[in-house]
């Protein structure tokens, strides 16, 4: 404890205690949860953590119940988070609609485990990549990060955080079984250096305020219960004030507020990392666990004289399309390696596919490795891969 | 009973909210919300102060029309999210509206344990026996033998005793009355603000367009009559004979305990005791 302050700390941690102390770090101070394997740790350190600082922690009767305290206790002012796994989040996507509909603050953490249904719940899986994009009923953006390493997990917990509260969304924060599990030393970032997106309190008098306001900008005051505002919140179609409205002009600017806060913010929300893309002949296109071992398939490829390359979303909702056309449209081969039956890759052929663009169509081929036993793909699986498709 | 003026009213609703209400003519929300807004004007309680959280039914379209600070949730979750709203904000009155299929059907669980928990909600549930937003199904308090559009042949499911259901829970204020007895609703109701734990005012009301037209009930003033008549204090029901106490229901406070502990404030004497300055050794 009384070692040098300006050395960094460095210690040892797991992967879902990360997510919880970012998120702390990131101000934190509500948590609903409900117990559910491989999320656990997650409530119990804020179950030890929230009361310490003078936050809440609750154990709700379910996940529903969850995903409804924490936007109940976001609209009085608190930043909130909860966790959960597959069979939980499905239980909470009709609240995650509501999130985003109503424009409240959250983090939802899905540390993906085998499924469908009970599935494998102590094993990895990569397979709610597109649950996390349309999970929700109805058309709603979505915003989802999903880290590779346990200092990651940290970093992208922090991040989180801050764009739900900046963008006004629910945030969804993706891992998997093993990630959570496993225990690397991380270097504790200097606390004061980290930006925190705080929620702005409004300064109009109330009757001018406007809890949905015509022309937003991010982040913008918001207005909490308790704080003399009195605003109404509804799923329903609402107008600026919030009120429900059947309109069709009114609606009209609701829709496209909820599509446009992210559309026009990708390049603010899209973060991707490329490892020796440059002279790579040949891609692979890997996020969270996968990726690891891709990038061992690289060095590994690369010591054969193979020009192989990684690129990796850590933002996978919304879908790097910029990115990927920039980065992979001249590659000879893209390996998608991934543990579900071809979700990433399915979104990577969507837009390399560009039936109506010629110049995306030089990749003459993606190469899937699809694996949903419950076990990890090696870095030997892919660079069998990488031979195949040299 | 301060007798509160229709004036004194208006100050508790939203002007900015386009009126009419969605309420069909002969409803009994109205009355419970001039219930709801009497009792919180005759203790002088802060609008600011006040959130009113709903979940998904005609009961829970009332808090558009309220000045407060109101939530329309979703169906079943308005306990849920009133749980939040209270655990956050612990000085903020939260009173949930919510009717017998959103807070004893889909929402039963929530219903349940927060009354285990014992939690400072007020909780008004408007029982019309129905579902009526969507036109007249069969809930988990339609009578046995009734008519609902999903009971053609007539409803064979046993229904749910709400208040015997809360105080099973844990709940430490539970009362029971109908939009008959407003004056006694408006006294329930301010009651159950001021008891510190999880309180339960049912009010029993008529909804003579969907459920009284499906069971040939007559108009609203004949209901109203049926309420009258119907619900009736527990010492009088159990002078009845088992034939005369079939299609009777009990009002009155039904519990009252003060002694549970409530459960926002057991959380700050947990936060307390965590943040105590250690105190000073003597070795």
């Amino acid at each position: 404890m009384s070692s040098n302050k300006n050395k960094p700390k460095v210690v040892l941690m797991q992967g879902n205690e990360a997510m919880a102390r970012g998120a702390l770090a990131a101000g934190l101070d509500f948590f609903a949860g409900y117990p559910i394997t491989p999320s656990t740790e997650i409530a119990e350190i804020c179950s030890i953590e929230l009361p310490k600082i003078n936050g809440k922690f609750i154990q709700m009767e379910d996940e529903i119940a969850s995903i409804s305290a924490i936007i109940g206790a976001s609209l009085a002012g608190a930043k909130t988070m909860t966790a959960t796994s597959g069979p939980g989040y499905s239980l909470m996507t009709e609240g995650i609609g509501f999130a985003k509909m109503t424009e409240t603050p959250c983090v939802v953490v899905n540390v993906m485990r085998g499924g469908p249904s009970t599935g494998l719940p102590t094993k990895p899986s990569q397979s709610d990549i597109m649950q996390a994009r349309w999970g929700n009923h109805g058309d709603a953006p979505a915003i989802a990060l999903y880290p590779n390493s346990v200092s990651e997990s940290y970093e992208l917990s922090i991040r989180a955080m801050n764009l739900a509260e900046k963008y006004r969304t629910c945030v969804v924060l993706l891992s998997d079984e093993v990630l959570g599990h496993m225990r690397e030393p991380i270097e504790l970032p200097d606390l004061s250096q980290v930006k925190i997106v705080r929620r702005i309190t409004p300064t109009k008098p109330p009757e001018w305020y406007q809890h949905y306001p015509d022309n937003p900008k991010y982040p913008m005051p918001k207005a909490s219960f308790g704080e003399g505002y009195r605003f109404h919140v509804t799923g329903l179609s609402h107008d600026a004030k919030g009120f429900p409205t059947n309109r069709a002009d009114e609606t009209k600017v609701l829709m496209d507020r909820l599509r446009n806060k992210i559309a026009y913010h990708i390049d603010d929300i899209v973060q991707i990392e490329n490892y020796q893309m440059e002279d790579a002949k040949i891609a692979i296109f890997a996020a969270g666990i996968a990726s690891r071992a891709a990038k061992e398939a690289v060095v590994k490829a690369r010591k054969k004289g193979i020009k192989v390359g990684l690129m990796r979303p850590l933002t996978i909702w919304p879908f790097p399309d910029a990115a990927v056309r920039k980065y992979l449209a001249d590659k000879k081969a893209i390996i998608v390696p991934e543990l579900n039956q071809g979700q990433l890759s399915l979104e990577l052929k969507r837009v390399m596919g560009g039936i109506w663009n010629y110049e995306i169509r030089k990749t003459k081929k993606i190469k899937e490795i699809h694996r949903t036993d419950g076990l990890l793909i090696t870095p030997d699986q892919i660079l069998q891969s990488i031979m195949e498709v040299k | 009973m301060k007798k509160i003026s229709q004036k004194s009213i208006h100050k508790y609703l939203r002007h900015d909210k386009k009126f009419p209400h969605v309420w069909c003519p002969g409803c009994s929300n109205g009355i419970v919300l001039g219930a709801v807004i009497r009792a919180i004007a005759e203790l002088g309680l802060k609008k600011d102060n006040i959130a009113m959280v709903s979940g998904i039914g005609c009961s829970s379209r009332m808090p558009v029309y309220a000045d407060f600070n109101t939530l329309h949730s979703l169906h079943g979750r308005a306990i849920a999210y009133a749980t939040g709203v209270k655990m956050y904000k612990p000085e903020m009155d939260v009173v949930v509206i919510t009717g017998d299929g959103d807070a004893t059907a889909i929402g039963g669980n929530h219903f349940i344990h927060a009354a285990r928990r014992n939690i400072d909600l007020t909780v008004i549930l408007i029982n019309n026996n129905i579902y009526g937003m969507t036109g007249g199904q069969y809930s988990p308090t339609t009578p046995y033998g009734d008519k609902a559009t999903t009971t053609p042949y007539g409803n064979i499911d046993p229904t749910f005793d709400i208040c015997q259901l809360a105080i099973g829970a844990g709940a430490t204020f539970v009362a029971r009355t109908s939009a008959y007895h407003a004056i006694e609703a408006q006294s329930f109701i301010k009651q159950a603000f001021e008891h510190k734990g999880f309180s339960l005012v049912e009010v029993i009301s008529a909804c003579p367009v969907i459920y009284g037209r499906l069971n040939k009930k007559g108009d609203a003033p004949t209901m109203m009559k049926q309420m009258k008549e119907n619900v009736i204090p527990v010492k009088q029901y159990e002078k009845l004979s088992a034939e005369a106490k079939a299609d009777k229901i009990t009002k009155g406070i039904l519990m009252h305990d003060t002694d549970k502990k409530e459960y926002t404030e057991a959380y700050s004497e947990l936060i307390n005791s965590l943040n105590k300055p250690e105190e000073e050794s003597n070795e």
